[in-house]
This record gives C-alpha cells, sequence and structure tokens, in this order.
C-alpha cells in the first residue's frame, strides 16, 4: 500500500488558560493505514493533542488552538468542523452508545445526527457490514432492537467504533479505548484496531506501554505538553534518543 | 457488649423514631381524609355540579349525603392546567436547554435569576400580577388568566428538572454526538433530550402536581363558577377553589373532605408515575 503522510501537525498548541499551553508547538506527521500510539505519563497533554485533531476544543469557551492541522494537504480549521468531524472519527474512553438508542440506531447515528435520510435497505447494510466489521454481528444480530447500553462492556466499546466506522472516516482517534475494559474485551479491541488498520488511519493515546508495542507502527512520547520522541514504535522502545524518553519506558517515573 | 454495637443500636432506634415522627403525620392526614371524604364519593360526585346551599343544607339536616358533586370544578382545573402545561413544556424545555448551553452567558445569568426569583414568589403574589396583566385588560375574570398564573408557575420547575437533568448526563456523550458530526441542536433533540426524558417528565409531572392543588392565585383569576363552563374567556372553577368555597359554607363541611380526597389521589398518582419515569 501506497504510504503518505495522511495528517501533517504544524506548529500545534492548544491553552486551556492564556499564556500555560498544555500542548506546545507540536509537529509531526501521521502516515495513512498506520497506527500511531502516543503516550507520556498522566496530564502531559495526550487526550489535549487528540481532541485538537478533530476540532473539540472549539465546542468550549476559553480553549485556544495555533497552529494548524492538514488532513490531505488541507488545513482542518479552515474546513467545515461537521465535515472535518465526519472524516475524523473519535472514541472515547468511556464506552458511550447512545443511552436512547437500540443497538441497530447506535450504529445509523452518524447518519441520524448529519440529517441524512437512508433507504431501509441501506440502513440494515449499513448496520450489518459496520457490526461485522468490528466483530460484534454474531453477537447481537438477535437484538439489534434492543438498547445499546444493555451490552457488555467491551461489546459497547465495539458497538461505539462501529458507530464512527459508519461515516467511513479517514482517521480514527482512540483517547485509551481499553482502560475501562478487562483484559479479554481489550484483547478483542486489539485484534480489531489491527485489522481496520487496513481501511483508517488510526491514533490512539494509551497509557498502557505494552499495548503500544502490540499495536502501534510508530509512537509519540509526550512529557510535560511537548511532543519528546516521535519514532517507529520499536525504534523508541529500544534505541530511544532522548533520557526523558529512556526513563519513562524503563518505568522510573510515570 | 461492645461500645460499638450499643452505638450502633442506638443510631438505629434514633433513625426509626425519627421515620416514624414524619410517617405518623403522614398517614394520619391521609386517614383522616379518606375516612371524612369518601362518603361522598359517589357517581354523582364526578358527574354533577355543587348543590347550592339550601339543598345542601337539607340533605345534611335529614342525615343523608350531599347531592351533587364537583363536575365544574374538574372541568375547570382541566381547562385551566392542560393549556398551562401544553404551553410551560415547550417554553420550559427551551429554557433548560438554553441554561445548559449557553451556561456562562449574561443572558443566562439573568434568566436564573428571574426562574428563581419566580420559584420563591408567593403563589398569591403571582396570582395578584396576572390579576393586573390579565383580568384588568380583559375585563373578566377567566380560566385564561388561571392558566397564564399556572404557566408562569410551571415554567420555573420544568426548566430548572431539564438543565439538571441534561447536566447529569456524561458530556462524552453531547461530544460524541458531535464528533460524529451532528450539529448543537441536531445532538440536543436526537441524543440529550432523549436520553434526558425520565428527568425531564419527572419534573414536568411535579409541577402539574405542585399547581393542581394552588388555590390563591385562582381565587384572583378564575373567581369561581357554580356551573360548568367551558368558555376560557369566562369565570371557572377548579377542584382546589371549591375545596376552599366549602371550607367557607358551614353546610357543604363533608364536601370539602371528598374533593381534598380527589386532589390527594391525583397527586399521589403523579407522584407515582414521576417516580416510575425517572427510574427509567
Ligand atoms: N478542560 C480543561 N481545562 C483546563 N485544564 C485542562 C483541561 N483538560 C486538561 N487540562 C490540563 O491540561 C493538561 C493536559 O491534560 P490531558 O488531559 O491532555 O492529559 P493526558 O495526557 O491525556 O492525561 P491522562 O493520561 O491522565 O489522560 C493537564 O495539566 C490538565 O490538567
Ligand atoms: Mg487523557
Amino acid at each position: 500500500m501506497n504510504q503518505y503522510p495522511i495528517m501533517k501537525i504544524k506548529n500545534l498548541s492548544v491553552e486551556y488558560a492564556k499564556g500555560k499551553p498544555a500542548v506546545k508547538n507540536i509537529n509531526a506527521e501521521i502516515m495513512n493505514h498506520t497506527v500511531t500510539a502516543i503516550i507520556g505519563p498522566s496530564g502531559c497533554g495526550k487526550s489535549t493533542l487528540l481532541r485538537a485533531m478533530n476540532r473539540i476544543h472549539e465546542l468550549y469557551d476559553n480553549i485556544n488552538v495555533t497552529g494548524e492541522i492538514l488532513l490531505d494537504e488541507e488545513n482542518i480549521f479552515r474546513k467545515s468542523p461537521i465535515i472535518v468531524r465526519r472524516k475524523i472519527g473519535m472514541v472515547f474512553q468511556r464506552p458511550n452508545p447512545f443511552p436512547n438508542m437500540s443497538i441497530y440506531e447506535n450504529v445509523l447515528s452518524g447518519y441520524t445526527l448529519n440529517g441524512i435520510k437512508l433507504k431501509k435497505s441501506t440502513k440494515n447494510e449499513i448496520v450489518q457490514t459496520n457490526l461485522e466489521s468490528v466483530g460484534l454481528w454474531d453477537e447481537v444480530k438477535e437484538s439489534l432492537q434492543k438498547k445499546g447500553t444493555f451490552l457488555s462492556g467491551g461489546q459497547q466499546q465495539r458497538l461505539c467504533i462501529a458507530r464512527a466506522l459508519a461515516l467511513r472516516p479517514q482517521v480514527l482517534l482512540m483517547d485509551e479505548p481499553t482502560s475501562a475494559l478487562d483484559p479479554i474485551a481489550t484483547k478483542k479491541i486489539e485484534e480489531l484496531i489491527l485489522q481496520l488498520k487496513n481501511r483508517v488511519t488510526i491514533v490512539v493515546v494509551t497509557h498502557n506501554m505494552q499495548q503500544a508495542t502490540r499495536l502501534a507502527d510508530s509512537s509519540m512520547f509526550m512529557y510535560l505538553g511537548e511532543l519528546i520522541e516521535y519514532l517507529p514504535t520499536y525504534e523508541l522502545f529500544n534505541n530511544p534518543k532522548n533520557k526523558k524518553t529512556q526513563d519513562y519506558i524503563s518505568g522510573n517515573f510515570s | 457488649m461492645n461500645v460499638r454495637i450499643i452505638k450502633d443500636k442506638m443510631m438505629h432506634a434514633g433513625v426509626v423514631f425519627v421515620t416514624l415522627c414524619t410517617l405518623v403525620p403522614l398517614f394520619a392526614i391521609i386517614y383522616s381524609v379518606v375516612a371524612k371524604g369518601i362518603g361522598q364519593i359517589n357517581w354523582d360526585f364526578f358527574t354533577k355540579v355543587t348543590p347550592n346551599s339550601m339543598e345542601a343544607m337539607l340533605a345534611v339536616a335529614e342525615g343523608k349525603v350531599i347531592p351533587g358533586g364537583v363536575l365544574q370544578g374538574i372541568v375547570g382545573t382541566l381547562l385551566i392546567v392542560l393549556p398551562a402545561t401544553f404551553a410551560a413544556v415547550p417554553f420550559g424545555i427551551g429554557g433548560g436547554i438554553y441554561l445548559y448551553e449557553k451556561d456562562n452567558s449574561r443572558l443566562a445569568a439573568v434568566l436564573r435569576m428571574i426562574v428563581d426569583m419566580i420559584q420563591g414568589l408567593p403563589s398569591i403574589i403571582l396570582g395578584i400580577i396576572v390579576y393586573l396583566w390579565v383580568v384588568v385588560p380583559m375585563k373578566s375574570y377567566s380560566a385564561i388568566a388561571g392558566s397564564v398564573a399556572m404557566f408562569i408557575m410551571m415554567l420555573p420547575m420544568i426548566v430548572r428538572s431539564t438543565e439538571e437533568t441534561l447536566r447529569m448526563l456524561p458530556n462524552n456523550l453531547r461530544e460524541a454526538g458531535l464528533t460524529l458530526g451532528g450539529t448543537n441542536f441536531r445532538v440536543m433533540m436526537r441524543v440529550m433530550l432523549p436520553s434526558a426524558f425520565g428527568g425531564t417528565a419527572t419534573g414536568i409531572l411535579l409541577a402539574v402536581s405542585r399547581v393542581i392543588g394552588e388555590t390563591a392565585p385562582l381565587t384572583l383569576t378564575i373567581l369561581g363558577s357554580a356551573n360548568v363552563c367551558y368558555d376560557p374567556r369566562e369565570p371557572n372553577s377548579a377542584v382546589s377553589l371549591l375545596i376552599w368555597e366549602f371550607y367557607n359554607d358551614p353546610n357543604m363541611q363533608s364536601l370539602i373532605w371528598s374533593a381534598a380526597l380527589l386532589l390527594l389521589v391525583i397527586v399521589l398518582l403523579l407522584n407515582l408515575l414521576a417516580k416510575k419515569l425517572s427510574k427509567g
């Protein structure tokens, strides 16, 4: 597969309070059809960086984002946020299927929320293919009309991934997608991430270093809002250049 | 015996005692309303208007139940409370959404202050205001004026319960909707409000059950009526207002309790339904 940088982050800073950036001057390129992990100690700005990538910050007053993010060479801050968010999906730490919707409606919710009307047969197809892609179809095909919130945590998380995939995003952002799940559910999500790489570029925040080595082609190590090192995952963990990275991966601080 | 166990037993006894202290008056009230009111509850009570004082006196003198019922009050209450509810629900939910979305804006602060003020206002004062705003210009007491008063009373309760239930939803629900490309409006209508249904519906039912028993503002807005009246521009009656009228008529004493029983049952049912809905 032809690899090229699908996303380019240029001089990106995010401030929650004036003069105190939580993310400082990040420059990075993310290759298409890869998994990129963002690791680093708690509070270093991983979520903040991730949430800049689909413009969530602007939903809140007082958060100031500067710099550029190019998606396919187009600055996402100059496009409609709606289009940007449709192309860059997101999965949250806590599984959050819409509690008022059935499993079926949850998968289609991206379309409903965009005001897109679909034929019944198209809907059925979208629901089935996307539930199949997350390995949930066989488990829930008999209970599509049940509320998504009745599923187990791991199933809910896969439903949320299906919901994001249904809009055919180019990039999928995941903020600690397994930290609320048990080991078996975690393993399933990890396998899923590796499969999905073929159709979508994935950026995943994790504080589990083993997970990063299992999943990611490249990894970013962040510290105090700065991108300290960004290398192919194997390199980062076996041959880090920076002292702070070395300390972190050898467990000297967390 | 160990001191901790004794302490625990004493605490337990204390809690039981305090609970009984609150439950006893409650059951005493319910018991006396039922005991005194049930005798007058019959088919006529729901289908006939109140008799005049003379008829009632004769019936009481002969030891019979008072003929007639509270039909005009039931019709009046419906005619006043239903339109008020239908108006208060959209405005109340809209206001709640506004306070939730524009949390920090200046207008929200003003709105919140007004809502709190209305909620703290004695209902009689609200009656006076509506009297000046509606009854005087229309030159007549009317069900409309009563509806306006009830509307104003319900509004803050619905605004607040909507806002609070929306706030109780996890924040990432809203973010999830928005990250799927939904507009604020669609996320609100398709995800947030439906997810908050239980709490909002509870707020509405509690607001209805609150105003259904109100009397003071009604004396100043609907005045009262001896007959069934369907014209919202005319003076009207209400069950709660009838209780007050019966109280002032020595011949109608037993009807006080029957009308009270009717209100009690309605309010109890509304509260039970509210509880059921809030549990989802
Ligand atoms: N909404 C907010 N308002 C103000 N400060 C915030 C907000 N969210 C995060 N911060 C601050 O910004 C910094 C980076 O936070 P962020 O959530 O990005 O860290 P993180 O790396 O994701 O941490 P964790 O591993 O704990 O999730 C922290 O110092 C945090 O306190
Ligand atoms: Mg985080």
